[in-house]
């Protein structure tokens, strides 16, 4: 449906949760009847067809709209029929799970690609999400938890949201829910107690949720306090031991290279960023004179890098040089970088010897500027 | 993280906290609710303290439910622990913890009285509001203007078995809202995270889940210490997280030197930063064990300038301490005279 360019974007709320069953989708049906009862028009957009049977009992009232059946492999999937949505042209519209991968043969690739449609044609959105989806905490979850996820949504898409709502639960009172077959069906209840639900995997999401939440709460107070100039204390001075803000703002760099471990080096970059305010910059340096001279399979790691970096709004940028480590610091200096963020280069004693340890050679270069070596933080690692 | 199971020889009653930001979003109504449900399941639920004025919305919730009257001494409520230690319920609800009980009462505080009935092996459940518990009431007052004078101390809320956080998002036209909102998650992750460490321990494991930032600067004779702190400080209050500094003593050092590094813990001290003198033959090794042992996530350290054979052979420390720091970011900073004389 052709929009004028004057309508307002619709704007995002986000049920944010940790692990299936503490509520999210319950919460946000809760609110949308709320809302309908005032009088402004409500759908679900999207609503899991499998969903537990309080929060169905829960989604009873509101207009559904009908979702998109979508034949693969012989069996039928079910979509939201964004194109039904956005005929039916809602004030507000509920979809279940941002992070869910569209089954292949249909239109868009990922749920969050739906929702942007909608909100571009101006509707309101109101969504749900578990903290493990959020792109850059991927390595945090793989750490905590031994399980990488895989379905992700880009921070940018979280940072669009006008409001996060966390949703809370104890993990007794989830892991009670669980065993009351409230959750899963029973059969899936014991691979999930051991699995997921495991120990300690509920109280750190938990823990991290509350956390992520705290920095969205603070992200849109900063900028709030930029378009309205309030001179409340910001709670990083107001808190104990906290300062007064008012250094220069950081820039970070991030450097590219076609090694596995630079997506790792890039959520971390991004996640650094965020939490400091700062601009972030990713860079790549070829020594062949032409960045088509590089070897197929390597050309296709560092632009798959490069297309990760953009989609966590990071700008990118490409240059030769002979002299990589030469390169990367020249292009600090020169950009007024504050802080150089690269990966633990695994080199052997023999290499070494030959001075051929491209992190201690940045190191070295960049004496006068903070150079960040990041960890490889997945679970192997860090269990010894 | 709690764990009923493993506490079940213990007999000290389980103590579940509602946390809220400000009055009025909905911590008492939770906490009443709660109380209702669980005398659904059968459990035997006492109310042990009632706020002074009741809310409409949470009178139909009350009136299923055993009260236990406080009873006053100078207009002051205080919990009648000895009616409730004889009625013995398996779950007593506590509406409001922070209540200094007048002179000569059985404890100074409510939250002891609390205490008292936790011992006895009662289950409590209570309500609390951010700005009463001890080392968050100034940065609430700051915010706010109001001052509080009744606190619970931050250690008693750490012992909480489950702190939940009643969240409701705030227009953004209450902007000391949304700041009062986001102190009250920082504050419910940390007291997770004691109770996910006591987990862990109870459990032998060592290991830290890197749920939370923590910085650990290195302190060495020639480092630009005051950049490192100040660094460490700016970003710590961005992560909402802490600071620790340590030095590894060594035989060797110059009087100056020793001197300096004094200055150093000196200065690390004053601004709030957890301060440790480690023992150990290898520098290296000695901080990455301590830096492991502690949580840390990131390892602040000063750039080494040597470039010997010895350094080629087995690297700078800083490159050694990056190959050990495995699962640690380590963040290398300009050396002093570097930044003197550029």
């Amino acid at each position: 449906m052709p929009e004028s360019a004057d309508t307002p974007r619709g704007s995002l709320k986000v049920y944010l949760g940790y692990a299936a069953g503490v509520g999210k989708t319950f919460q946000m049906l809760a609110d949308g009847h709320a809302a309908a009862e005032r009088g402004v028009d409500v759908v679900v957009a999207y609503f899991q067809p499998h969903a537990r049977p309080d929060t169905i009992e829960q989604a009873q009232g509101l207009e559904m709209v009908p979702h998109r059946k979508i034949e693969y492999r012989g069996k039928t999937f079910e979509e939201m029929d964004t194109d039904a949505v956005l005929r039916r042209r809602p004030s507000i519209a509920l979809v279940d799970e941002l992070a869910h991968t569209n089954i292949p043969g249909s239109i868009r690739t990922k749920r969050w690609e739906d929702v942007q449609v909608l909100l571009d044609a101006g509707t309101e959105v109101w969504t749900t999400m578990n903290v493990q989806h959020i792109e850059s905490l991927n390595d945090q979850v793989w750490q905590i938890t031994g399980i990488q996820v895989r379905e992700t949504v880009p921070d940018g898409i979280v940072r669009q949201a006008a409001e996060i709502v966390a949703v809370d639960v104890t993990p007794d009172a989830l892991l009670n829910r669980l065993k009351r077959g409230a959750v899963y069906k029973p059969e899936m209840v014991e691979k999930a107690l051991t699995g997921f639900f495991k120990g300690s995997n509920l109280g750190a999401l938990r823990e991290l949720t509350l956390r992520q939440a705290a920095h969205e709460v603070d992200l849109r107070q900063s900028a709030y306090d930029e378009t309205r100039g309030f001179q409340v204390p910001r709670i990083s001075e107001a808190r104990p031991g906290g300062t007064p803000d008012n250094q220069p703002k950081e820039r970070i760099l991030i450097h590219i290279t076609a090694d596995p471990s630079t997506a790792m080096l890039i959520r971390r970059g991004r996640r650094v960023a965020d939490y400091l305010h700062a601009d972030c910059t990713a860079l790549f340096v070829h020594q062949t004179p032409e960045l088509s001279q590089l070897s197929a399979e390597e050309r296709q790691a560092v632009e798959k890098h490069l297309r990760f970096a953009r989609s966590l709004q990071i700008e990118t940028r490409i240059l030769a040089g002979t002299d990589i480590a030469k390169t990367v610091v020249d292009f600090a200096r020169h950009s007024q970088v504050t802080q150089i963020f690269v990966a633990h280069s695994q080199v052997g004693l023999l290499e070494r010897l030959r001075g051929k340890d491209f992190t201690e050679d940045i190191v070295r270069l960049a004496q006068d500027l903070q150079v960040t070596v990041v960890a490889d933080r997945s679970r192997r690692q860090t269990l010894q | 993280m709690s764990d009923q199971e493993k506490n079940s020889h213990s007999t000290r009653g389980r103590l579940k906290v509602f946390l809220g930001y400000a009055s009025g979003v909905g911590k008492s109504f939770r906490m009443f609710d709660e109380g209702r449900r669980r005398r659904d399941r059968g459990q035997d639920v006492v109310v042990g303290a009632l706020q002074p004025k009741v809310p409409i919305e949470i009178q139909p919730l009350l009136s299923s439910l055993e009260i236990i009257p406080t009873f006053n001494i100078k207009g002051v409520p205080v919990i009648d622990v000895q009616a409730i230690l004889q009625r013995r319920p398996q779950v007593c609800l506590i509406d409001g913890l922070a209540y200094d009980n007048p002179r000569d009462s059985r404890n100074a505080h409510r939250w002891q009285d609390v205490e008292e009935l936790l011992s006895a092996g009662i289950t409590i459940v209570a309500s609390v509001n951010l700005q009463y518990i001890g080392d968050q009431r100034e940065a609430v007052e700051k915010l706010t203007g109001k001052r509080v004078t009744q606190t619970i101390p931050r250690e008693f809320l750490d012992t909480a078995d489950e702190i939940v956080i009643v969240d409701a998002p705030t227009e953004a036209a209450t902007e000391r809202r949304s700041a009062l909102r986001e102190m009250a998650l920082v504050l419910s992750a940390d007291v997770i995270d004691a109770g996910l460490q006591r987990y862990m321990h109870s459990h032998g494991l060592e290991q830290h889940l890197g749920t939370n930032e923590r910085f650990l600067i290195c302190l060495t004779p020639r480092a630009n210490f005051e950049r490192m702190m100040a660094t460490a400080r700016r970003n710590a209050t961005r992560f909402h997280c802490d600071v620790l500094a340590a030095y590894v003593r060594r035989p060797d050092l110059s009087e100056a030197d020793q001197k300096l590094l004094e200055q150093g813990l000196a200065k690390a001290r004053e601004n709030g930063a957890q301060v440790e003198v480690l023992e150990g033959q290898d520098p290296v090794e000695t901080i990455v064990r301590y830096a492991r042992s502690h949580g840390v996530t990131q390892i602040f350290v000063g750039h080494s300038v040597k470039k010997d054979l010895g350094t080629r052979m087995f690297g700078s420390t800083v490159s050694r301490l990056v190959r050990a720091a495995r699962g640690i970011d380590v963040r290398v900073f300009p050396h002093l005279d570097r930044e003197r004389q550029p």
